[in-house]
């Protein structure tokens, strides 16, 4: 048996999932973000970072539809996309976590999750409301899907537990969950890892090893913790006061100067 | 073996036990495994195809008579069917517990040598690949659970799947003759099993049991407990333990019962009660976490539900035991314990998953005698067992309706029992183990030429004819001036606290008793939670005043617990302190069955032991290495607080006269 036992990356599809080209967005005279230009690709561990304001949150916003950025064009899948809300955006594939958890609290942790499903239901509201026929078989169906998605969370003992009682770590697991029940083209995770401790960021970061590995969905995180960054990035992008100062492989930007002293501060 | 013994000559081995059952019960299920939320199972007819194909699939990849099969993992059909499998081809199963980290693991892999491995997921896979680094002589490693593992491109890792598809492939090529002829080689003489004991002291050794061996033990426990195929056991203690190998796999085979394997180590409770299995078998720490887990939550319960809570527990403390040993007892307290069982007990065993079972055992060390009661008391039929790996498992038990808690019964069918001059106990038995994997001088050191075994516990028969142990024989020990030290049995008083989760008491050849605690985080953090303590760690938790006022308390109730009863009453604790972190069985401090290893504990803590029988120390400055779970080292270090306690006097007449 060999010794080098280390996973080998799949190599990384060169074809293009999103395309985000120089996009500027601005609240009133506040410039969130200011021409930025990057790619994302099939397949691949993508992240977002930057200091504390420096545009992130907004970017991700952009991309799922939330905020339409005044200038410049996102492509998604090859289309180029017209205005459009977040609904839209999560029936063309792109589904998100959030900075702050955003579950049902009062629901469990099965109709958090099955919630997700929501998008890929199609009998109208008389037949689910019915639950006979057709609505019946295909809310087994999805069921089905749903406790695949509990598995691998290795979240079975708390299927029937309400989220709002559920510690936060828990919580996070639950809304990757529900972003995942949509099986996603593209995957938004803003901060995963956001206020857990070492164990917990270990495990959140398998599970988003495990997802991009198992179902081949394209992720892009924005995280703060560089450890985690730059052990599951394929390839980093970096923004700070809303503009990009540097893209490419981990090792690349670490040692981008500019990234350096974004981070550190520079004497002026 | 008296009945069933001619039934037992036909089929000596589990493989051939398969056999039958595949006709006997052929659509009865003989195993369970909630999986995607839904409960899966299989028949013994099913079954029989599911270990075929594996047997064949490991004949193809060149398993042979007599290699050596690991098995890793928590309990999944599969995992048993590994067993089976390699069994029936004449090779040997080692399981191994799963938690163990690589190192401890490597060192039962080399010295078993093992060739194959059997492993339920890439954490295990993991871990076998690290130890591959230093061991080289594991060929082939199949998994169960592919998760994870889908771009590793190594030589000899296989799925269960693929290997059972390769097994089906010979099958549809040349039918099961081979197979079956296989099996029909295996005969009682042969090695069913090697089970590493975790052994408090030094290196793990490997027990050899033989078919015959297990397959009397299985025989025996079904008979004294009237089990047969109608039982349901749910499968969630080690596979590495002789308990579960005996319980969830060899009575299974022979009585035809059903074993269920729950979804995840979380959902045991759950699943057990959507089950109702009928017959059980663990260690204290199991119901202890239970009573803990009760206590924690009735805390927190409003006023009524606590006020009714113990008053009924009050009333099941004074008559449920004779209500359960069908003894006489007045109208009103047979009334208010059925009104008990209506509002508290019935609800509780339901909660707790154990609403149907008939007989449920406790075994693997001594249990607090209130643990005891306490299931007891709400009507389970809690009995204790007294047996080891190298009985497989069966030396006494305690027969229905002669339950005592300080007691461990009578020796079942088949099993001498004796008292050496030492006060060890010693028993015989056609269970008895064959040898230590390759130590031939412990395997002389525990076994005598006509087959009796030291048990390694001291004990002694009552007046009824049960056997009482009174703790490890090494371990029982005596203060300066005389008085008798049993340290498990003092620890176990402490324990019975839900906020203590761990004690270490010491006073071998000392002046007096002084102990070592580990609060239990879950019953300690809740209370915290309730009182607005904050705290980060385990650590600071540890070092609180009000917690150290709380754990000060349960200490003088044991000491007047302790002052009550003879023998003991002069082993009353002096002086104790909060252990800075828990005793972990990463760092080797506890076993995988959570005995404390004593010596290790008296050479690593040996400051804060010195510090205790130090008069003028309150405080201890402590550095610890510690384990992860990944295997990775840390140091955990701080100040240790020591507090006096007070003692009650045994004879304040006495006292008084002499100050």
């Amino acid at each position: 048996m060999p010794a080098d036992s280390a996973a080998v990356k799949a190599a990384s599809q060169p074809e293009v999932l999103l395309e985000v080209d120089n996009v500027s967005l601005a609240f009133g005279g506040v410039q969130a973000i200011r021409n930025v230009s990057f790619d994302i690709r099939k397949g691949e561990i993508r992240a977002i970072i930057g200091p504390n304001g420096a545009g992130k949150t907004s970017m991700l916003n952009c991309i799922n539809g939330f905020y339409h950025p005044q200038v410049g064009t996102i492509t998604f899948k090859g289309v180029k996309r017209a205005d459009m809300k977040p609904h839209d955006a999560a029936a063309q594939g792109i589904s998100r976590t959030f900075q702050n958890i955003a579950l049902f609290a009062g629901m469990t942790t099965l109709d958090n999750i099955m919630s997700g499903r929501n998008l890929k239901m199609n009998k109208n509201f008389f037949w689910q409301l019915l639950y006979f026929g057709p609505a019946r078989d295909e809310e087994i169906a999805h069921r089905g899907k749903v406790e695949e998605i509990i598995d691998f969370l290795e979240i079975q003992h708390i299927r029937k537990t309400p989220v709002g009682q559920l510690p936060y770590g828990l919580q996070k697991r639950v809304e990757l969950g529900r972003a995942l029940a949509a099986e996603p083209d593209l995957l938004l995770l803003d901060e995963p890892m956001a206020g857990m401790n070492l164990e917990e960021k270990e495990d959140m970061s398998r599970f988003v090893i495990d997802v991009n590995e198992q179902f081949g969905t394209t992720i892009a995180l924005i995280e703060h913790d560089m450890g985690v960054v730059m052990d599951l990035s394929n390839r980093v992008v970096v923004l700070d006061h809303g503009e990009k100062i540097a893209d490419g492989t981990p090792d690349e930007v670490k040692s981008n100067q500019d990234v350096i002293d974004a981070y550190l501060g520079v004497a002026h | 073996m008296v009945t069933g013994g001619a039934e037992a000559h036909q089929e000596d081995t589990f493989p051939k036990l398969l056999l039958r059952n595949a006709e006997r019960f052929a659509e009865r299920p003989a195993m369970r495994e909630k999986d995607l939320g839904i409960w899966q199972a299989w028949t013994w007819k099913e079954m029989r195809g599911e270990v075929r194909n594996f047997a064949l699939g490991l004949a193809e990849l060149g398993l042979r008579r007599g290699d050596k099969m690991t098995i890793v993992g928590d309990n999944r059909p599969r995992l048993y069917w590994a067993i089976c499998a390699a069994q029936s081809l004449g090779a040997i199963p080692v399981p191994v517990y799963q938690d163990a980290v690589a190192e401890e693991m490597g060192y039962v892999l080399a010295h078993a040598e093992v060739t194959f491995a059997v492993v339920e997921n890439q954490e295990q896979v993991d871990k076998l690949l690290e130890i591959g680094e230093t061991y080289k002589g594991i060929s082939h490693i199949i998994y169960h659970e592919p998760r994870g593992l889908k771009n590793y491109r190594i030589g000899g890792l296989m799925s269960f799947d693929a290997v059972q598809k390769l097994g089906a492939e010979r099958f549809s090529r040349e039918g099961e003759d081979w197979w079956l002829g296989e099996i029909a080689k295996g005969g009682p003489a042969d090695t069913a099993i090697m089970l590493y004991t975790s052994g408090t002291t030094g290196r793990p050794k490997g027990v050899v049991l033989t078919m015959g061996s297990v397959m009397w033990a299985a025989e025996a426990g079904n008979r004294f407990d009237k089990l047969d195929e109608n039982d349901e056991v749910i499968a969630y203690l080690p596979m590495a333990w002789v308990g579960d190998h005996v319980l969830s796999y060899a009575q299974s085979f022979a009585a035809g019962y059903c074993i269920n394997c729950p979804e995840n180590r979380e959902t045991i409770v759950e699943d057990r009660r959507e089950i109702g299995t009928t017959y059980a078998f663990a260690p204290p720490r199991p119901y202890e976490s239970l009573i803990t887990q009760t206590m924690v939550r009735m805390e927190d319960a409003g006023r009524l539900k606590k006020a009714m809570f113990d008053y009924f527990l009050g009333v099941a403390k004074r008559v449920g035991e004779r209500i359960l040993d069908g003894e006489p007892v007045s109208a009103k307290d047979r009334l208010l314990y059925w009104l008990g069982d209506v509002l508290v007990y019935a609800p509780l065993k339901n909660r707790f998953g154990i609403s149907k079972i008939r007989v449920s055992y406790t075994a693997g060390e001594a249990i607090g005698p209130e643990v005891f009661r306490f299931f007891r008391s709400i009507g389970m039929n809690l009995k204790q067992l007294y047996g080891q790996t190298e009985a497989s498992v069966y030396i006494t038990n305690q027969p229905d309706a002669e339950i005592f808690a300080d007691t461990v019964g009578r020796p079942i069918e088949g099993v001498e029992v004796k008292i050496a001059d030492s006060g060890e106990v010693m028993y015989r038995s056609p269970g008895v183990f064959k040898e230590y994997y390759k130590n031939p001088e412990a395997t002389a050191a525990a076994k005598t030429p006509d087959g009796w075994v030291h048990s390694g516990d001291a004990g002694f028969f009552d007046e009824s004819g049960q056997l009482k142990i009174i703790d490890r024989a090494k371990d029982v020990g005596h203060l300066n001036d005389g008085t008798l030290f049993p340290p498990k049995y003092i620890e176990n008083k402490l324990k019975f606290y839900p906020n203590i989760r761990e004690a270490v008491a010491f006073g071998d050849k000392r002046d007096f008793v002084t102990c070592f605690i580990n609060i239990d985080l879950s019953a300690v953090g809740a209370w915290a939670e309730r009182n607005n303590v904050v705290y980060a760690s385990y650590q600071e938790l540890a070092g609180n005043p009000q917690v150290y006022e709380m754990i000060e308390k349960h200490v003088e109730e044991v000491n007047r617990e302790l002052a009550r009863e003879e023998r003991v009453a002069g082993a009353q604790i002096h002086r104790f302190l909060i252990l800075h972190k828990e005793l972990d069985p990463d760092d080797g401090e506890i076993t995988r069955t959570a005995k404390v290893r004593r010596a290790l504990i008296n050479e690593r803590y040996a400051v804060l032991i010195d510090a205790l029988y130090d008069p003028k120390k309150t405080r201890q400055h402590i550095r610890t290495e510690v384990t992860f779970e990944d295997g990775r080292k840390g140091v955990i270090e701080g100040d240790v607080e020591i507090r006096d306690v007070k003692t009650v006097g045994r004879e304040p007449a006495f006292k008084e006269a002499a100050e």
